[in-house]
């Protein structure tokens, strides 16, 4: 079960790369409908995705972020800053930026932090690498772990499905946030003493592990129950007659068939980890400085509220933006991959 | 139904032994003594050891935690001879800072996330589930698609950031709302109402979006079944087949979710007493793990834990009430 090829190949077929050549191929239904081509419903469902607005407004959107996250460093060449900067001449007697809305200018174009003086639109952009980076890899990290264990649950079935399952109730009663919140700073202070300061990976790798041991489970039912379901087809005896061993049946037999659901779920998991991750750095339990986080923005930003709200309405609004097209985008891959859903 | 709820509440005491154990072996696992933390600065090896031994953490874990088990359900007590400690029944140990009882820590915060979390939910639950009802009639109106729109936006919004916004519209720039405060519910209810406003807006403006879609999604799809076509057929009026027919078909899976919502929240809701300075059971958490503060860290987590397993109970035996096709068996 530890085959580390799954997550490659489930993202794969969702790859506009995958589809490139079937975007050449059919002729356009309204121009030629007489003309019949055969599509799989890999195709279809592309081609479904491909027509949903919504979902092209979304993936443009999340394509702008994903390169100003790369770019970030690109970013800081242009404007000559870096992310640690720190512009004390800019701010007043009180720490607060001189000049309109946060201290907008030429210079710092979405002003400076009150009390510390650094740059918000760098801190932004580099707590959308720190935001991405820890959804996606806790993302990847649930799903591989649920595929796993759904799989394994599904297919042994007998008492290890009834342990699997057991665990997973179990999973569900832990108050994750509430637990999280709890095991992250202890964990830590387990691997470092008081005086040296973990390094940020450290933290960082704390955060996804805890994020992807505690949300494999909907992912494992799903599997679970999407293997039982497909166990006994015809394809799957096929391939046991022809002397398949269960190695091959599991991952090129049944993980091509659900791949599907688990996309979905992927790309559904991505928002709520970047909303839960901002969560715990608002109570500063998420990753510490001197790294950026959104989260932490805003959290600094509460003692600000009443003089300076810009200070809270950048990062909030990306935030907000990031997990608002995922969502959408989640929404319209589930509905193009199944076309019995209806809006 | 007897039998059902016997045997889920056996499951679920199992759970929670697990689920303490675990919180229990990893809290303890921290390497700094708290006894050294508690005795300050210029203790000498004795002091701590002494601390140590009325603490009962110099003890081998299975016995400690034997003894955690013990001061819950029969109370325990700390040191002996002069020292001795009384902890009476629900004993969860002593706050490492200020050696304040831990029960009385919870008892004081827990009223004060209780209030937000049911007025929160009233809130969002009426709001949710009538907006989503009344788009479901209307399915396709300019209506039903705004409210699609503005249900949408608010699934993706976050309390820190949608409750820093009211903050700042509804107290800082116009004035219109007190700074949230917590007044016992028995002193005075206008002043509790009035102090808790503002977390209960945030909170039910935005879960209820969630409940509108759910709620829309399920009406729409209980009004296409059959039993709404014989409701109408037999001529009932719109309004009959609507509530006491498709409604309440439609408003079982909400409950669901909305058991295990109210469960999850009474936890805890840490960001919205964050935003808003309310000492409450989630803000008590967070506090308390920034010191290490074990003891309470681990009850607040336990109780937590007590309130999802709680719902879910609760949940299972109220969809036999609301659903007539549900048997427990």
């Amino acid at each position: 079960m530890s085959d580390l090829s799954h997550p490659p190949s489930l993202t794969a077929p969702g790859d506009p790369a995958a589809g490139e050549p079937i975007v050449s191929t059919p002729p356009d239904p309204v121009a030629a409908p007489s003309q019949i081509v055969g599509r799989s419903p890999n195709q279809l469902a592309w081609l479904r995705l491909k027509r949903d607005r919504m979902a092209r407004a979304s993936a443009v959107t999340l394509v702008v972020a994903a390169v100003v996250a790369l770019g970030a460093p690109l970013l800081g060449l242009v404007t000559g800053i870096d992310p640690t900067d720190k512009f004390v001449d800019r701010l007043n007697d009180f720490g607060m930026p001189i000049g309109y809305a946060g201290g907008i200018s030429a210079d710092h174009w979405l002003g400076l932090e009150p009390g510390s003086g650094r740059d918000i639109l760098l801190q932004l952009v580099y707590g959308l690498r720190t935001s991405l980076f820890i959804a996606f890899a806790s993302a990847l990290l649930a799903s591989f772990i649920g595929v796993a264990v759904g799989v394994l649950a599904g297919w042994a079935r007998g008492w290890l499905d009834s342990v699997v399952n057991w665990l997973i109730d179990l999973t569900l009663a832990f108050p994750f946030l509430i637990f999280a919140l709890a095991v992250i700073p202890i964990l830590q202070d387990r691997f470092y003493s008081d005086r040296e300061s973990p390094s940020p990976a450290f933290r960082v790798a704390l955060i996804v592990a805890t994020f992807g041991l505690f949300s494999w489970t909907y992912t494992a039912r799903l599997v679970r129950g999407q293997v039982i379901s497909l166990r006994e087809r015809e394809f799957v005896e096929a391939a046991r007659a022809a002397g398949a061993g269960t190695g091959h049946i599991l991952l090129r037999q049944l993980l091509p068939n659900i791949w599907a659901p688990i996309l979905v779920t992927v790309s559904l998991m991505v928002p709520q980890f970047i909303a839960i991750e901002a969560a715990l750095a608002f109570v500063n339990i998420g990753v510490t400085e001197p790294t950026p986080d959104l989260g932490r923005m805003i959290f600094n930003s509460i003692g600000y509220v009443a003089s300076d709200p810009w200070y809270t309405l950048f990062p909030g609004l990306t935030i907000f933006l990031l997990v608002l097209a995922f969502n959408l985008l989640g929404d319209a891959l589930r509905d193009s991959l199944d076309p019995r859903s209806t809006r | 139904m007897l039998r059902f709820v016997v045997r889920r509440l056996l499951v679920a005491v199992l759970t929670l032994a697990v689920i303490s154990l675990v919180t229990f072996g990893l809290f303890f696992a921290v390497p700094s003594s708290p006894a050294k933390v508690m005795c300050g600065k210029n203790c000498t090896a004795a002091d701590i050891a002494q601390v140590e031994r009325r603490l009962g953490i110099d003890r081998p874990l299975p016995r400690q935690y034997a003894d955690f088990v013990q001061g819950v359900f029969v109370g325990r007590s700390y040191g002996d001879g002069d020292f001795r400690q009384d902890c009476p029944a629900p004993c969860l140990g002593y706050s490492f800072r200020n050696n304040q009882p831990v029960t009385e820590i919870v008892v004081q915060r827990a009223p004060v996330t209780f209030s937000i979390v049911l007025g929160g939910a009233v809130l969002w639950l009426a709001l949710g589930v009538s907006l989503g009802m009344v788009s479901a009639l209307r399915r396709g109106t300019a209506f039903d698609r705004a409210a699609i729109g503005i249900t949408l936006a608010g699934a993706s919004m976050q309390v820190y950031f949608f409750g820093l916004i009211l903050l700042y519209l509804l107290v800082y720039s116009t004035g219109l709302l007190p700074f949230p405060s917590y007044t016992p519910l028995t002193e005075s209810p206008v002043r509790w109402a009035a102090g808790l406003l503002l977390p209960w807006m945030t909170l039910g403006f935005l879960n209820s979006a969630l409940y509108a879609r759910l709620s829309r999604a399920q009406m729409l799809e209980t009004l296409s079944e059959d039993f709404v076509r014989t409701a109408r057929a037999k001529g009932l009026s719109a309004r009959q087949v609507h509530t006491r027919h498709a409604l309440r078909a439609a408003i079982t899976p909400i409950v669901t979710i909305a058991g295990l919502d109210i469960g999850t929240s009474l936890g805890g809701t840490f960001i919205t007493e964050t935003i808003f300075g309310l000492q409450g059971l989630g803000k008590a958490t967070v506090e308390a793990v920034q010191f290490l503060n074990l003891p309470v860290v681990m009850a607040t987590v336990l109780l937590a834990a007590v309130f999802i397993v709680a719902a879910n109970i609760v949940v299972d035996v109220l969809y036999a009430v609301i659903d007539p096709r549900v048997r427990l068996s």
